[in-house]
């Protein structure tokens, strides 16, 4: 059973014969997932910091509550909420409102990148939220004096200056959510490198290679990625002097 | 496919209760190997020898830079290619989905922690090493009585942190067949189809876990760190200077 290293290696051939170009791909899926439910997360993020700092009490508590919830419980069991519960309900709805034909079935891909979205704007907001408290009240005040009005005050003033301190907690959270998307291919393959490798794994038997290649793969991901948010803070941080 | 929250409190959630001593299990087990397994590996990875640091960063990076459903699906797929047939049949306990998963769980924790650790071990203050070399301890007395009880103490808000991590991390042994709370809730899923009863359910014993879990280990930090609590209104202040 034991193949020899040469026949090994041969399994991650191009085309038909070898999972290469399913590999390659299944990054590209990986990374589609990953920037679409991050640019989910951070849309979700902001509005989270936002009721969370604004002055409607209601809205502070509701933050406070998506917050807490996401943060206690499971990924993985959040990821079958929203899959399984959650679109399912969605369907349900959008048939009783007459938006949709019976028997409207939700795209899997869709529910998956709307579930790490959801999972991850929670995660966000608490590092967006922090930013924004770093930066000092001064300058917001300065801004107002100027005769900004809030939309210019965000761009010009706020934003610049919260993003600074909130690169760090950026990049971890786009690392989490680059590794997260392996829980995705618990609930439906949908051809992301984890679901590839396991794919590949089952098929073959051989476990230790096609795990190992999918690690490695991640590896590389997780790499570059921290390359980038180490250069993304640098820039940032130009022209600010470090104690 | 409705909620029905009669049959979850009194068919779903009594079931779950009973696997929760499974997850707590693994969450302490691996908690306790892997905190332990932490102590070499950030020595290693602060040793100026590269023989010794080098392995150590590696290790930390996979731990890191990989998801843990690859680590848990490469160990316990990947020993089963590797363990003998003959082994399989004479040890059951080989078989046993459970201890795969904590062998994951504690390597994964102890390079998560040994970096914590290694922040941990720098940011002591150097004069108190100082001073206990100045009483005359060796270089391991030194480690053991000094630099790590206070490397713990530093790190220990993160380490909590960690174990939240790692209660919440458990759900994943779900998919190498052990019966944990996740599990159980899995297997009812199957077997009913309803899906609202379980998942609700499992989400709120998990909630549960997480808030009494977040409270033991805050007191455990308040009765670590006395030192460093600030301090409270009833005391009286010191004079300013």
């Amino acid at each position: 059973m034991a193949a020899d290293s040469h026949s090994l290696f041969s399994l991650l051939a191009w085309g038909d014969s070898g999972y290469g170009d399913e590999f390659v791909r299944g990054v590209a899926t990986t990374l589609f997932i990953s920037f679409s439910s991050y640019a989910i997360a951070a849309t979700i993020g902001l509005f989270g910091a936002w009721a969370k700092l604004c002055h409607i009490k209601a809205l502070n508590r509701a933050g406070e509550v998506y917050t807490t919830l996401v943060r206690s419980l499971p990924e993985l069991l959040l990821i079958f909420l929203i899959f399984y519960a959650g679109t399912s309900t969605l369907a349900s709805l959008l048939v009783t409102l007459g938006l949709a034909e019976q028997g409207l079935e939700i795209d899997p891909f869709a529910a998956v990148i709307a579930a790490l979205g959801l999972i991850y704007g929670a995660y966000l907001t608490d590092v967006l939220r922090g930013g924004i408290q770093a930066v000092p009240k001064g300058q917001i005040e300065a801004a107002k004096a100027f005769g900004m009005h809030a939309p210019k005050r965000f761009t010009r003033i706020l934003f610049p200056q919260m993003i600074r301190y909130c690169i760090p907690g950026l990049g971890n959270q786009w690392l989490n959510i680059t590794k997260d998307s392996a829980y995705v291919s618990v609930v439906a393959a949908v051809g992301e490198i984890m679901s590839v490798g396991r794919g590949a794994a089952n098929r073959t038997h051989e476990p230790i290679f096609f795990y190992g290649a999918t690690a490695i793969v991640f590896m590389i991901i997780s790499g570059v990625s921290m390359f980038i948010f180490s250069r993304l803070e640098k820039r940032a941080n130009r022209g600010v002097r470090r104690a | 496919m409705q909620f029905d929250p009669v049959y979850m409190f009194t068919v779903v959630m009594p079931q779950l209760l009973m696997a929760v001593p499974l997850t707590l299990f693994l969450t302490f087990g691996s908690s306790l190997i892997g905190n332990f397994l932490a102590v070499p590996v950030a020595l290693a990875r602060l040793s100026p020898n590269p023989l010794l640091s080098f392995p150590a960063r590696a290790f930390i990076f996979t731990m890191r830079g990989t998801p843990l459903l690859i680590q848990l699906f490469f160990i316990y797929y990947g020993l089963g290619q590797l363990i003998p047939g003959w082994m399989m049949r004479g040890f059951p306990f080989l078989r046993d989905g459970i201890w795969y998963a904590l062998f994951a769980f504690s390597i994964n924790t102890a390079g998560y922690t040994g970096e914590i650790l290694r922040g941990a071990i720098m940011a002591v203050p150097h004069g108190e090493i100082e001073a206990a070399r100045a009483f005359g301890m060796n270089s391991r007395q030194v480690f053991f009585r000094v630099t790590l009880p206070r490397a713990v103490r530093i790190c220990l808000p993160a380490m909590s942190t960690e174990t939240i991590l790692l209660l919440k991390a458990t759900v994943l042994a779900s998919l190498v067949t052990v019966y944990e709370v996740m599990g159980t809730a899995t297997s009812i899923r199957v077997d009913t189809f309803r899906v609202y009863d379980t998942l609700v359910g499992a989400g709120i014993i998990y909630f549960c876990l997480v808030f009494v879990l977040t409270r033991v280990l805050n007191w455990v930090e308040r009765k670590l760190n006395k030192d460093r609590m600030p301090v409270s209104s009833a005391a009286p202040k010191p004079a300013a200077a």
